[in-house]
């Protein structure tokens, strides 16, 4: 049997409000009796746009049924500017942790919250499309992408507690592995060898050109790259630049921004007269 | 509140009078069997009573026991020797509903280059036995199939079987482990050549085993060393163990009226009495062919663990099938194998009886269970039908 915090025990027990909110404004419904837990969750704003009332119903075990009444638990009072920042984590904290196999109790809770909230304000929650990778429990590559990026999940077995996918014939297993392998990849990328003076000129000149010179041309204006001294780039304004007031901003905002973004995030952008 | 434990087919307690009769050889009687002196001495006719008492409850000789140290090492044993003495055939036979120390065992084996054959049930949990025939070829090494199932309690035609398997002259094994003790068995009118059976499935203690290995049938050990057992498996013997499964096979011969009866009567008033009182469930497995002990029942609508947890609250304890008990996702491959439905299937809960139950408990569970189940229906987003639908009990 597994083992539950007593704040977990005291939800399933006696789980916090439970139903459905009269006339809600928000409705999230996650989850099929197929997959062994689903979860409908209901609530209603206030005059200020608070959530005055939530409701769940769910079919589940036990942690399910207490992950969704801490869930009703913490969206109250909330903004749904607040409440979509709640996190699985949170929901899992709020119960003093859920043993790491019933994690994927605690992802439901999220997306009903994500559904729900995406009801009430007429839209559709972004649905990761995607092609079903564990089609025991429908599991597709997008949703076990961002679990794995949210949660920095490194294995299969991990990824199963979050999203149940593997956790049937375990077919699916070498996918979510390249999955895992993919997702980590794009987390820690390689680290970038440092670049040759000669590779950093020509790489500053390449994104002035392409990044930052049509911009102000556009404002009739241009810039002219005078020298690179370490980490130091030396420009000097033209045109209606020279004469611009805002110059300095464009400086940072535009020049050192987009020179940090392409070539270094290191890089210092000085504006010299020559 | 003293618990009512209904989960027998998970393990029992230990009989007063099998404990009594351990007692001794831990304490006063401790020799090694193999030892030349007196004190050595003194143990071994013991062991040999008790091989006589499990060789008498399943109709063998004595000298057809080996002593293991489990249910799973029977079993392994058995099919690791059957493939062990054919090494030219590749090809292995079970149904689709064993327990694991026979489908994990059978899945390494299947990496190993051996080819699996599961053969199916149907809804009420019986065996294709046409299936079966069919799937004997010449390149079948063994044919392994339970006697009882653990979870529904379905008894599957075992001398039928086996008739058909030695009809080609291939090895059968059953794993009797649920069945030994609980419904008469007797391999003497049988063509079954090896049969594993465990201790503490019968109110022997856990750590002892045994295996019947017809006279005759083609051997490997499994475990390689000293001389025990008579070359058959290596290891020093568990004295008060082997002295526990003796004894606890005398009583379940004693007992297997009062299972039969009294233990029946007790499940089939549980049974009745749920079904009756909750709308929507549904006894999984043959209503008749089944152990006298065992009720697997599936509520719709709601979950296993959730209703095992609250009947916990009362310290019932029973068990269930459902996945999130079990480790793994998914209901139970018994349940699914037999094609309930997942509205069903994650809601089945097992009560297994054992002569120890009283009728008081199980009215207890009678009182509790109903209103559990309603509650979760209450609070499942499927479950407002399931309380006010007709009563399924025919
Ligand atoms: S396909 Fe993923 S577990 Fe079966």
């Amino acid at each position: 049997m597994w083992e539950y915090t007593d704040k977990v025990k005291e939800h399933f027990l006696n789980p916090k409000n439970i139903g459905e909110v009269e006339n809600p404004d928000g409705v999230g419904d996650v989850g099929s009796i197929a997959c062994g837990d689903a979860l409908h969750l209901t609530f209603k704003l206030d005059e200020q746009g608070r959530i005055a009332d939530a409701k769940f119903k769910t079919f589940g075990c036990a942690s399910a049924i207490a992950s969704a009444s801490a869930l009703t638990e913490l969206i109250k009072g909330k903004t749904l500017e607040e409440a979509e920042k709640i996190t699985n984590q949170e929901i899992a904290n709020y119960l003093g942790g859920l043993p790491k196999e019933k994690m994927h109790c605690s992802v439901m809770g999220q997306e009903a919250l994500e559904q729900a909230i995406a009801s009430c304000r007429g839209t559709e929650v972004q649905k990761a499309e995607g092609e079903v990778i564990c089609e025991c429990f429908g599991v597709t590559d997008k949703e076990i992408e961002r679990a794995v990026r949210e949660n920095n999940l490194k294995t299969v077995e991990d990824v199963t507690n979050y999203t149940k996918a593997g956790g049937g014939c375990e077919r699916c297993h070498d996918d979510i592995r390249k999955l895992i392998a993919k997702v980590q990849g794009e987390t820690a990328p390689e680290e970038k060898k440092p670049l040759t003076n000669i590779q950093k000129i020509k790489l500053i000149e390449e994104t002035i050109e392409r990044e930052i010179r049509p911009s102000l041309r556009q404002d009739g204006g241009d810039i002219e790259l005078v020298d690179i001294i370490g980490n130091r780039v030396q420009v000097a304004t033209r045109g209606a630049c020279a004469a611009c007031p805002s110059a300095p901003i464009t400086m940072k905002n535009l020049v050192e921004a987009k020179l940090r973004e392409f070539v270094s995030p290191d890089l210092v952008v000085e504006e010299v007269s020559s | 509140m003293k618990p009512i434990y209904v989960d027998n087919n998970a393990t029992t307690q230990v009989a007063p009078e099998v404990m009594a009769a351990m007692l001794p050889y831990f304490r006063e009687y401790y020799g090694n069997p193999s030892s030349m002196h007196t004190f050595g001495g003194q143990v071994g006719p013991k062991v040999r009573k008790a091989r006589e008492q499990v060789a008498e409850l399943i109709g063998a000789n004595a000298d057809e026991i080996l002593f293991t140290s489990c249910g799973s090492e029977s079993d392994n044993t058995a099919i690791r020797s059957a493939l062990a003495s054919n090494p030219e055939k590749r090809h292995i036979i079970i149904s689709r509903v064993e327990h694991p120390a026979i489908r994990s065992l059978t899945a390494s084996l299947e990496n190993q280059g051996y080819r699996v054959t599961e053969i199916p049930v149907d809804s009420q949990g019986h065996l294709n036995l046409e299936k079966l025939q069919e799937s004997l070829t010449p390149d079948t090494a063994i044919v392994s199939i339970m006697w009882a199932n653990n979870e529904t309690g379905v008894i599957f035609p075992l001398e039928k079987i086996a008739e058909m398997v030695h009809r080609h002259g291939i090895t059968f094994h059953t794993d009797a482990v649920q069945a030994v003790g609980k419904i008469p068995i007797n391999l003497r009118n049988t063509t079954i050549d090896m049969l594993s059976l465990s201790g503490h499935k019968l109110h022997a203690p856990k750590g002892v085993g045994g295996l019947f290995i017809r006279k005759g049938t083609k051997f490997s050990p499994f475990l390689i060393g000293g001389h025990q057992e008579r070359g058959r498996r290596a290891g020093t013997e568990n004295v008060p163990g082997i002295i526990g499964l003796g004894a606890g096979c005398q009583l379940a011969k004693k007992n297997m009226d009062q299972e039969n009866s009294r233990v029946r009567k007790l499940r089939d008033h549980l049974e009745k009495e749920l079904l009756y009182r909750i709308p929507n469930s549904l006894v999984n497995g043959d209503p008749l062919q089944r152990l006298p002990n065992t009720s697997n029942i599936s509520f719709e609508f709601v979950e296993g663990e959730s209703i095992l947890l609250m009947l916990n609250e009362f310290n019932i304890c029973a068990s269930s099938g459902s996945a999130c008990t079990s480790g793994s996702l998914e209901p139970s491959h018994v349940i699914r194998a037999m094609g309930v439905p997942f509205t069903m299937a994650h809601g089945s809960i097992r009560f297994s009886l054992s002569i120890y139950n009283t009728r008081e408990e199980v009215d207890f569970i009678i009182d509790k269970l109903p209103p559990i189940i309603e509650r979760l229906r209450l609070m499942s987003p499927f479950g407002s039908q399931g309380n006010k639908a007709a009563c399924t009990l025919q």
